[in-house]
């Protein structure tokens, strides 16, 4: 085994990466964190679908932060149940009384049947809460599955057989079943059973129980990573250097692993979307009255054969979305990764 | 393979084990009285005394697993409850009835739904898939890969109440979903779930095409396709004999995955289809805090998943020979 210099360790790097641009090696710093990076925002310049769906997600982001603007510059909030307040919109049946669910100038998207409330600042809130869980569950699934899949491969031995084995449970795990088995057990933890659940921690539960049966496949896929470079000659130089354990996970390995990260959690955001709203639908997540995705489509469910029109909004808002965001994930991967070609 | 099974089977029993034993001590960790629960709504200071009696709560955690594992294989007494032969999953806390006979009469409705499904998703995938593998690049191919990708945006909550209100409420051409005993009336069986297994399988067709389409591509461009048909066998026997050969196992695997989670309780799918299955039960029992119900659900949905995987590895290695059994 020859000694490479730190210097030959770092451009080894790139170049292992990238496969095969012309780096200089004079500053290795500099290449390593902008070329590879600008290389790869060229290529995703170039992929048409993939800059739509970055503009649609970045839409459905923008207007759920703005939401409280966009509310009051249109003169209603969520909360409100305008059709019982005011006669002329809800019919005896408590059905809207225009067609097409009560759609005009004053209620864009509608009006709610029974409760009256207005449809575009429900769905504008609901989309709000829903990209919050989703998104801090995401972070939160992505930084425990790197951390664990990272130890679990960089120190091998007993603690990567341990882990391989409680990720094989996790993933042999019905999912669904234990995110509904397991919210009652979370709040459980916080306040005393049988109080009345506050909605903060309805959220927290959220983000947490489905990052308790998230992180096992990303830190699976990042172990299997990990493996593979521990053995490669730039670890090996950086050990023979007397670089410290945390050196080489933070300076050495991770950089080399943010391409398979940035892809897992693109694809995991909007499984969480989706997965919150499953949650809300089946009324274990989220609850009427907090505006949410999955409420909406809960209550629309329950007058699905009368007023369809309620359940329209939030259904083909959220394909959308959905729909972009994988786009999205397969024009980042292309970008990052133009080797793995589907 | 032999050696293979059985060492596979030990394996998932005690990934079950461990399954059950996190499901009990996780929901034991809250702070409420599974007794006063199992006793109902109207319940005496005696009645109480005796479900405490017959529940053993007074034990510690460990023995009280202990006891239900114990009944699994050779019965339990319950006492005021009853006694219980082996498998003994326990009685509900809310109608008292055993857990696994209420599974069982649950189980044909999810195993209905299931297949059911499984039947149009493969059929419909796999062919899409074939016909995008084949007119590659052509209109044929950029359709069905159009189709899949939004297919696989879908969800069934909202999908399937657009089905119902379409098929059911305005054109009346499909009945309303219901599950009738095959050997009951085979007509009313397929006619009450073929609208749920049709929204299934819009949703589970797409990750199929895909698959399927990109497996096939990669093979035909193998080089012993190009000898295969330089020897002047004919495309369609290429097509079939070698190729598709060696594009099923990966499908082979995810049909597994998809199958494990359809009868481990398809929850969200019975819940908008109103069909009683195993994933009902097991939101109802969620509701209720009925325990022993829970578990037994748990056990049968994580077996059912841990089962296809070994099935899966099991035909994989039928199918392709390279692939030896460790």
């Amino acid at each position: 085994m020859t000694l490479p210099t730190p210097s030959a360790a770092a451009s080894l790097e790139v170049t292992d990466e990238i496969g095969s641009i012309p780096d200089s090696s004079s500053n290795p710093k500099g290449s390593e964190s902008r070329s590879p990076g600008r290389l790869a925002w060229k290529r995703f310049k170039r992929d048409r679908t993939g800059v739509i769906s970055a503009y649609i997600v970045i839409f459905f982001f923008a207007i759920s932060i703005c939401a409280p603007l966009i509310a009051k510059l249109y003169g209603k909030n969520p909360y409100e149940q305008y059709g019982q307040e005011k006669d002329g919109l809800l019919n005896d049946f408590a059905f809207p009384v225009k067609p097409n669910g009560g759609i005009d100038s004053n209620f864009w998207f509608g009006i709610e049947p029974q409760l009256g409330r207005d449809v575009f600042t429900f769905l504008l809130y609901g989309i709000r809460t829903s990209l919050m869980i989703a998104t801090a569950a995401t972070l939160l699934t992505t930084v425990v599955g790197v951390v664990i899949g990272i130890t679990a491969g960089y120190l091998g031995g007993r603690t990567d057989y341990f882990v391989g084995r409680v990720i094989d449970i996790l993933l042999s795990f019905p999912s669904t079943l234990f995110f509904i088995a397991f919210m009652p057990v979370v709040y459980g933890l916080f306040i005393p059973f049988s109080d009345e659940v506050p909605t903060w921690l309805r959220a927290t539960s959220l983000i947490l129980v489905l990052s308790a049966f998230g992180w096992a496949s990303i830190a699976r896929l990042l172990r299997g990573q990990v493996l593979g470079l521990r053995e490669r000659e730039f670890v090996e130089a950086a050990k023979v250097t007397g670089a410290s354990s945390r050196r080489i996970v933070f300076k050495e390995l991770l950089p080399n692993l943010w391409t398979p990260i940035l892809i897992q959690s693109t694809l995991m955001l909007p499984a969480y979307v989706t997965a919150e709203a499953g949650l809300a639908f089946l009324g274990v997540g989220i609850k009427d009255p907090t505006p949410d995705w999955g409420v909406m489509i809960q209550r629309g469910a329950g007058f699905y054969a009368d007023d369809i029109t309620f359940m329209i909004f939030p259904g083909v808002s959220m394909v959308i979305f959905v729909l972009a965001f994988n786009l999205l994930g397969d024009s980042v991967r292309d970008a990052l990764d133009p080797k793995s070609k589907r | 393979m032999f050696r293979f099974l059985v060492r596979r089977i030990i394996g998932a029993l005690v990934i079950l084990l461990i399954i059950s034993a996190v499901t009990f001590m996780l929901y034991y960790a809250i702070p409420r009285d599974p007794a006063r629960m199992a006793c109902g709504k109207v319940c005496t200071k005696d009645l109480l005394e005796q479900v405490r009696q017959n529940l053993g709560i007074s034990d510690p955690l460990p023995v009280q697993y202990w006891h239900w594992l114990e009944g699994i294989f050779a019965g339990r007494d319950y006492g005021g409850l009853g006694n219980c032969n082996a498998p003994c999953l326990g009685f509900s806390f809310t109608n008292r009835e055993p857990v696994l006979g209420t599974i069982m009469d649950r189980l044909p409705t999810t195993i209905s739904l299931a297949l059911g499904a499984a039947f149009f998703f493969l059929i419909i995938g796999v062919g899409t898939g074939m016909i995008a593998a084949v007119k590659q690049g052509k209109a044929a191919d950029k359709i069905a890969s159009s189709f899949s990708l939004i297919g696989s945006s879908l969800q069934i909550y909202f999908v399937g109440y657009i089905a119902m209100f379409l098929m059911v409420q305005q054109l009346g051409i499909m009945d309303q979903p219901s599950y009738t005993p095959f050997t009951d009336n085979p007509v009313a069986w397929a006619s009450g779930l073929l609208l749920p297994w049709l929204t299934l399988s819009i949703i589970f067709t797409a990750n199929y095409t895909r698959m399927t389409r990109s497996q096939l591509v990669e093979q035909l461009s193998e080089d012993y396709v190009r000898t295969a048909r330089a020897k002047g066998l004919s495309r369609r026997s290429v097509f079939f004999r070698f190729a598709w050969r060696g594009a099923m196992g990966p499908i082979v695997t995810i049909f597994g995955i998809d199958m494990g989670t359809l009868i481990g309780g398809a929850i969200i799918t019975e819940s908008v289809f109103s069909i009683q299955g195993i994933g009902r039960l097991a939101l109802t029992a969620v509701d209720a805090n009925d325990l022993p119900m829970l578990l037994g659900v748990t056990l049968v949905a994580a077996a059912a998943i841990v089962f296809f995987n070994i099935i899966v590895d099991a035909v994989y290695a039928l199918i392709d020979p390279r692939i030896r059994l460790a």
